[in-house]
């Protein structure tokens, strides 16, 4: 899938996405706080790829750069798809209405994704409604077969957000990314508000959505587990940078940045238990407003050396990873051993 | 239980969820499920006794002001000679010599105390005067449109004065009618200016930000700063005596207004805020949803309750402030009745101690307020169905 | 597990129910369980299964009325004194006054508690150093300000906050996350508790920061000898704190057995279940099984087994007709089921 000729569907060319904000109240300054800085990301047609990061390392704004509900600061998104390429960064009006029924969002919280004041009918149609693709009849018969697919009945058409659990109200979000026929869902940790009974649910529905419509995910989430089993590839972010991007197996087996040794190391594991015999790493996650010169990661890195402090590496190739560390290929690091049982 | 419901979803081989059939959800759930946000606030509001009294009463007091031709008995200029300032009289039922039950009254005789130089009026047994429903008397256009000449209530000969009399010896009850029309209206038409002037000041401001929020928000702390009464009162005093009546009216609401949107764009801009922030807002954007549509589909219903509970605190002290400003003689002028007005009479010591009944019309300013209160009361409860 | 010197902590047959306006809810329904000294109990299970109010419960925080215990007993197991001449006294906290000087010097000094969200526990306008200090102050009888100060600033140090001696005059908005979290432990320790409760206090945490935590509360524990409940729907958390484990739905216990039993050799079918529909980051990968079904209202009357709606293992006719009993299979292993 990855090897075709065939150019990636995203094209992500130096993102950034910076926010000012004033701090300090007697002496007001104003500060920028790069949410998302220089991120260069390529995803391919069909493939979900996991974002994984601490809080503010930057997932959800990329997410939302990309989708253009966050205005860039810089930087390049291109679609390639059957209409050809598109620069979805330069889109204004019609074209950009037209992207966003391409690129559809999933949000975390299912309480305050949903409008409570409109029922399913009303909230699934509303992207069919607002781009003028179906009305009336016609619009109720899309949206019905569109929430069959996502596991609901045709009696909820009429019933309103507060009825419905959360696992539920999760398939209502699904079915409003899925209504307008997405070729790129956004999925902005969908399962972490869910019981844990329900996260396999709406999992397994959006593999098989995905399977059916080959629906390309970005698939953002803090959960590692999660992220193993939905993704194909896992990109890491610390403090708004790209640090590792790999296929999923080779980067949780051999990680080769050490941020990812320190992700991976603090996941709580069910089969090898390690009560009180955890090697935890000090620190705690970057303030984005005063981030070091350098490496961003130096702070908390137990390998970083002078030159780390000095100059930023860049994010280049090392085996079948790409990485942003001076020591990529030196460092052995510790990734997971998995169960082969 | 057992028979769970196949739905053929393609590709997903684990039983379908909700097709469970939950135990003890019965049918009287299925309303709660398909319920709009209204009628859960209707629901929730039905639970507050105190609420739904007040607003049957509230009701029950506006169509009295509405229709104060019909429910009194003679008009608010009707003048008793040779009554000035008399007591309420008193309703009995059981009529004397077995002439049957139902209300009446007795005519009252003035006498003069020879010791105090008062006027006291005695009811003179021998004339018994009942009261007769739907009587022929004034003539008075109803809602200003059907010309008709029924009350409500009235007597043949004699006077019926349940309230008691002014000094002008006008009829207390039927002015006490007359007065709630501006008392109870002011307060509405007040709201009104305030609710356009909040909601689109409040709602400039919390949408678009930056300058124009500044600009509006300092303009709202400044005349909050600004005491109400004295601002009042300069305003007022500042009004042509000459006005007429309605121009006098309107221009007083105005005056009252002007401090009273300033809450109400508060709770507008931060409500906006707020709502501006949700990730279903966010959602509708995604999807493509124009600006309007988002103020209107997501932003303003997801606070027009917050809206109308801060709209009901509001009324009563917009009664409150005319009154006082009538009370004090620079707002509504006689000869246009309201509670205000009335209760100049009862500015002196005198009149209050002597003749307690020109206090009525303050017991209905406390009414209205305690009854606005409690609507308001049981509105904020049920307002947001969605907080818990 | 019998170990009277170090049981600190008996629960018999709790039951806390709301009585809300759409009906009953009967959040604990006859939980039973025994905690000592030293040792951990991890209760696992989703929300509106009890975990959380179980806790309330022994603290008596319940808000009442809608909630009140309707039944069982609570039994605390305080010891006065020090060192081997201590006598020992017996208190049911749920025969105290909620709000009564017993119950309150036994919520500062005997049990400490830890939330998920720690900045709802601080008080804004007041710096972490005197919220901690305040709860020495109130609990110690004459102990003098300084040394309060002194104890304080050494707790702090002990959670892990650098600096110590100036983040003492801190305010609660200028730490982030993980150290109001340790300043929450701190504060939870700070009298020397018997007991430590952990009510999902790393969910809002990032896995970094919560490994942290973990390390912390287990070395603490150790440490200080103190009986831990910790609370949790991340089973693989609860996994890394617990010597044994209790697995709830709706309000009633369904599994109670050691830590490795509940993790490999689960038996109930509710349990065998979450453990097959939750992801692992080391395991094998193969399509998650997911429950079907939601959870059945908490209105709900079901006169069987609760799970029933939802187990691929259901006998109509039984398991919905009476509730199972919580029996012991094998020694320390409890099931409430049927099939065992």
């Amino acid at each position: 899938m990855v090897n075709q000729p065939q150019p990636p569907l995203l094209e992500i060319q130096n993102l950034k996405k910076y926010f000012s904000a004033q701090r300090g109240f007697i002496r007001r300054q104003l500060v920028t706080v790069k949410a998302v800085d220089d991120v260069n990301l390529q995803v391919q047609a069909g493939e979900t790829l996991g974002i994984v990061g601490e809080s503010g390392s930057g997932k959800t704004t990329l997410g939302r750069c990309i989708t253009r509900l966050y205005e860039p600061t810089g930087g390049k998104v291109y679609l390639n798809d059957a209409g050809g390429r598109i620069s979805v960064t330069e889109l204004e009006g019609e074209d950009l209405k037209r992207f966003r029924r391409k690129a559809q969002t999933i949000f975390q919280d299912p309480y305050s994704s949903l409008n409570p004041r409109m029922n399913v009918l009303q909230t699934v149609g509303e992207p069919l409604l607002v781009n003028k693709l179906a009305k009336g009849k016609e619009l109720e018969e899309r949206v019905t077969e569109t929430i069959l697919q996502v596991g609901l009945r045709v009696e909820h058409l009429q019933r309103y957000p507060h009825s419905f659990s959360g696992g539920q109200r999760q398939r209502i979000g699904i079915a409003r990314a899925l209504v307008l026929q997405p070729e790129v869902i956004v999925a902005d940790e969908p399962v972490s508000a869910l019981d844990v009974s329900i996260q396999a649910q709406v999992l397994n529905l959006l593999i098989d959505l995905q399977q059916k419509y080959r629906l390309t995910y970005l698939f953002i989430s803090h959960a590692m587990s999660v992220v193993r089993y939905i993704s194909d590839r896992i990109a890491v972010m610390y403090a708004g940078k790209l640090v590792e991007l790999g296929p999923k197996t080779e980067l949780l087996e051999y990680p080769r940045h050490p941020y990812t040794e320190v992700l991976l190391a603090a996941v709580p594991r069910t089969a090898q238990r390690h009560r009180g015999k955890r090697n935890v790493t000090p620190g705690e996650p970057p303030d984005l407003a005063n981030l070091p010169k350098g490496c961003v990661f130096v702070p908390r890195c137990k390998y970083a050396q002078d030159i780390c402090r000095a100059q930023a590496p860049e994010l280049r190739q090392v085996g079948t990873n790409l990485v942003s560390c001076h020591f990529a290929e030196s460092l052995h690091l510790q990734g997971i051993k998995f169960e082969t049982t | 239980m057992s028979s769970q419901t196949p739905i053929a979803i393609p590709q997903t081989p684990e039983a379908p969820p909700e097709t469970i059939i939950e135990p003890g959800k019965a049918a009287t759930d299925e309303r709660y499920y398909y319920a709009s946000q209204w009628q859960l606030i209707r629901w929730r509001f039905s639970r507050h006794k105190a609420a739904v009294v007040s607003i049957v009463l509230l009701v029950i007091l506006y169509i009295l002001a509405i229709f104060a031709e019909f429910f009194s008995p003679y008009t608010p200029d009707t003048r008793f000679e040779g009554y000035q300032s008399a007591p309420p009289t008193p309703i009995h039922w059981i009529k004397p010599n077995g002439g049957g039950f139902g209300p009446y009254v007795f005519d009252t005789v003035r006498e003069l105390d020879k010791e105090t130089f008062k006027y006291i009026y005695q009811p003179d047994e021998t004339k018994v005067l009942p009261i007769h429903f739907f009587v022929h008397a004034e003539p008075y256009k109803l809602l200003g449109l059907i010309r008709t000449d029924i009350h409500l209530f009235g007597v043949k000969e004699g006077r019926v004065l349940l309230f008691g009399s002014d000094r002008l010896a006008r009829d207390v009850f039927t002015r006490t009618l007359f007065g709630a029309r501006i008392s109870l209206s002011i307060g509405l038409v007040g709201v009104f200016i305030s609710f356009v002037l909040g909601v689109l000041l409040g709602g400039i401001s919390g949408y678009f930000g930056g300058v124009v929020d500044d600009v509006i928000q300092r303009v709202i702390d400044f005349l909050l700063a600004i005491p109400g009464l004295p601002l009042w009162m300069t305003l007022s005093a500042a009004l042509p005596r000459d006005w007429p009546t309605l121009k006098l009216y309107f221009a007083i609401t105005v005056i009252l207004s002007i401090l009273g949107w300033t809450g109400l764009a508060r709770v507008v801009r931060g409500k906006m805020l707020a709502l501006r922030e949700e990730d279903y807002t966010l959602a509708a954007r995604g999807a493509g949803a124009s600006a309007w549509r988002i103020i209107t589909r997501h932003l303003l219903p997801g606070f027009t309750s917050h809206l109308i509970v801060s709209i009901t605190f509001n009324i009563p002290g917009m009664i409150l402030s005319e009154t006082a400003l009538s009370f004090i003689g620079v707002g509504i002028q006689p000869p246009a009745v309201s509670w205000g007005t009335l209760l100049q009479d009862a500015q002196n010591l005198t009149a209050v101690a002597q003749q307690t009944w020109l206090m009525i019309p303050a017991l209905f300013v406390i009414g209205t307020v305690l009854l606005f209160n409690f609507v308001g009361d049981g509105l904020r409860d049920a307002a947001d169905p969605y907080a818990r | 597990m019998t170990d009277t010197a170090n049981l600190f902590l008996e629960v018999d047959n709790l039951k806390t129910y709301f009585f809300l306006h759409e009906g009953t809810v009967k959040a604990v329904d006859g939980v039973s369980f025994n905690l000592y000294k030293g040792r951990s109990l991890g209760v696992i299970g989703e929300s509106g299964c009890g975990k959380s109010v179980t806790a309330h419960s022994i603290l008596r925080l319940v808000p009442s009325p809608p909630g009140r215990e309707v039944d069982g007993k609570i039994l605390l197991h305080l010891h006065e004194g020090s060192n081997g001449s201590s006598t020992e006294e017996i208190v049911d906290t749920l025969k105290l006054e909620r709000n009564g000087p017993k119950m309150r010097s036994i919520r500062g000094k005997e049990i400490g508690m830890i939330f998920q969200e720690p900045m709802t526990s601080f008080s804004p306008v007041h710096t972490i150093g005197s919220q901690i200090m305040e709860n020495l102050l109130l609990h110690t009888p004459g102990i003098s300000k300084k040394e309060a100060r002194d104890r304080t600033i050494e707790m702090l140090q002990r959670v892990g906050i650098a600096r110590a001696h100036q983040q003492v005059d801190a305010y609660p908005h200028q730490f982030s996350g993980g150290m109001r979290q340790r300043a929450m432990i701190a504060m939870a320790l700070i009298c020397g508790p018997s007991m430590l409760i952990g009510d999902e206090p790393t969910t809002a945490l990032d896995v970094t920061i919560q490994a942290q935590i973990l390390d912390l509360i287990n070395d603490l524990q150790a440490e200080l000898n103190m009986a831990l409940m910790y609370i949790s729907h991340d089973l693989a958390v609860v996994g890394e704190m617990s010597d044994e484990i209790i697995v709830m739905y709706l309000g009633l216990v369904m599994e109670h057995a050691s830590t490795d039993e509940i993790f490999d050799n689960p038996l109930h079918p509710y349990t065998l279940a979450l453990w097959r529909s939750i992801p692992t980051i080391e395991g094998k990968l193969e399509r998650l099984t997911p429950i079907s079904g939601t959870l059945p209202s908490p209105f709900a009357h079901i006169p069987g087994c609760p799970f029933f709606s939802r187990c691929e293992r259901r006998i109509p006719g039984t398991c919905d007709a009476a509730l199972p009993p919580l029996k012991e299979v094998a020694p320390g292993h409890w099931v409430r089921c049927v099939l065992y």
